[in-house]
């Protein structure tokens, strides 16, 4: 099981939970497994920015960046910054 | 590019910054390089792209003597542009959020800069809004705005990038903070072109967090001239382990750097560790530590907690 963290604007749906343990092998399979207990989360990930211990799924391989075991998944409302 | 000794205005002064290597910070085999964007002339990178905003208006035709600038900013790009309109003569409008620092808008003032507050209650996004809604109503500005000029990473390309490129034999890493994404672009194209393996890497703070010393945009804004597809690593950096970072900075190096050259340090060490013997490192420090020398975590036990963070965990 990974450890996913969950943004406060999708707590929502995750009944209030922090983090929550997701099973799957790669960034694909966690969203997917949690989407599954939290039918709520449906829609709202593709606004989120993706980090698997701390770097953005984009640089690696997107939903099928690998996900270790021990890995911490971070999902962060997408923005930048630069004021 | 005047020289050093004697320069015929400030403005020729922006950019040629210093390379100094990090002996004491690097991993064993790996040279790590800091290009110290604090010595110029209002002490942040932001110099360069000011400079060079305006002057590619004014090559376009688009800034004419008469007209004013507005930007909505209240950290170093209102500075820098503060310095740029006072010496070319233009008046200068910031749009910032109501309840930006006192110690910002004096130094804005003191430059001549007019400021309109904008609703704190929205951040820099409001102030962004009320910035290009007067641009829209009112013909008289200008209004250089850094996140979808193409003259901003242009400068870092031609500037930042080139300076790097001439300096070193070798470079593997490029490190720089992710805010307008203008380093990252404009150096990062310009570094491939002379070390096609180079890696661009972004280091990422916190939404929220005032740890690149430059706020977040919220609700999903993503700066025009940033292509994401372009950065080979991007890794988020927590206001500790950029507090942490910036003291290494001093106690090892005694660099006085800005808090966002914390956040690039500890991405750059994290990446030198990774790196085969021999490799380089180049990291960008924008500022100098002196914009945030009344902020608590320089000598707090616990750094992290004296941030007016969001507390996401």
């Amino acid at each position: 099981m990974s450890r996913v963290r969950i943004p406060p604007p999708l707590r929502d749906v995750t009944d209030g939970l922090q983090e929550v343990d997701a099973q799957g092998g790669t960034v694909g399979d966690i969203l997917d497994d949690l989407v599954s207990r939290f039918p709520g989360l449906d829609g709202q990930l593709r606004h989120a920015n993706v980090y698997v211990d701390g770097e953005d799924i984009r640089v690696l391989d997107d939903l099928e960046t690998s996900v270790a075991p021990d890995s911490t998944v971070i999902l962060l409302p997408a923005m930048a910054g630069g004021f | 590019m005047a020289s050093r000794a004697l320069a015929p205005s400030l403005l020729d002064l922006v950019g040629s910054t210093p390379l100094v290597e990090l002996s004491r910070l690097a991993p064993p085999g790996v040279r790590v390089y800091a290009k110290l964007e604090g010595q110029n002339p209002t002490g942040s990178i932001k110099d360069r792209i000011a400079k060079a905003m305006i002057e590619a208006a004014e090559s376009s035709g688009e800034l004419e003597p008469g007209r004013e600038l507005l930007e909505p900013t209240s950290g170093n790009t209102g500075i820098s542009l503060a310095l740029v309109a006072r010496l070319k003569g233009y008046r200068l409008t910031c749009v910032m959020p109501e309840n930006a620092t006192e110690e910002r808008r004096r130094l804005l003032r003191l430059f001549g800069v007019d400021i309109i507050d904008s609703p704190g209650a929205e951040g820099s996004n409001g102030a962004v809004r009320v910035a290009l809604e007067l641009a829209q109503q009112e013909p008289r500005y200008y209004m250089p705005f850094q996140y979808a000029n193409d003259a901003n990473p242009r400068a870092h390309y031609e500037g930042t990038g080139a300076e790097i490129a001439v300096a070193l034999e070798r470079v593997d890493c490029l490190v720089a903070g992710l805010g307008t994404g203008g380093t990252l672009m404009g150096a990062g194209e310009r570094l491939r072109e002379s070390f096609p393996e180079v890696t661009i890497a972004a280091a990422e703070p916190l939404p929220g967090d005032p740890v690149m010393g430059l706020r977040s945009l919220e609700d999903g804004y993503v700066p025009p001239i940033l292509d994401v597809s372009k950065l080979d690593r991007k890794l988020l950096v927590s206001n500790d382990e950029a507090a942490a970072a910036v003291r290494q900075l001093l106690d090892q190096e005694g660099i006085f750097a800005g808090v966002s050259s914390g956040a690039v340090l500890h991405v750059a060490l994290r990446l030198a560790r990774e790196l085969d013997e021999g490799s380089v490192v180049v990291c960008i420090l924008a500022d100098g530590g002196w914009k945030y020398l009344s902020a608590d975590f320089w000598d707090a036990d616990d750094p992290a907690a004296t941030m007016e963070s969001s507390h996401w965990w």
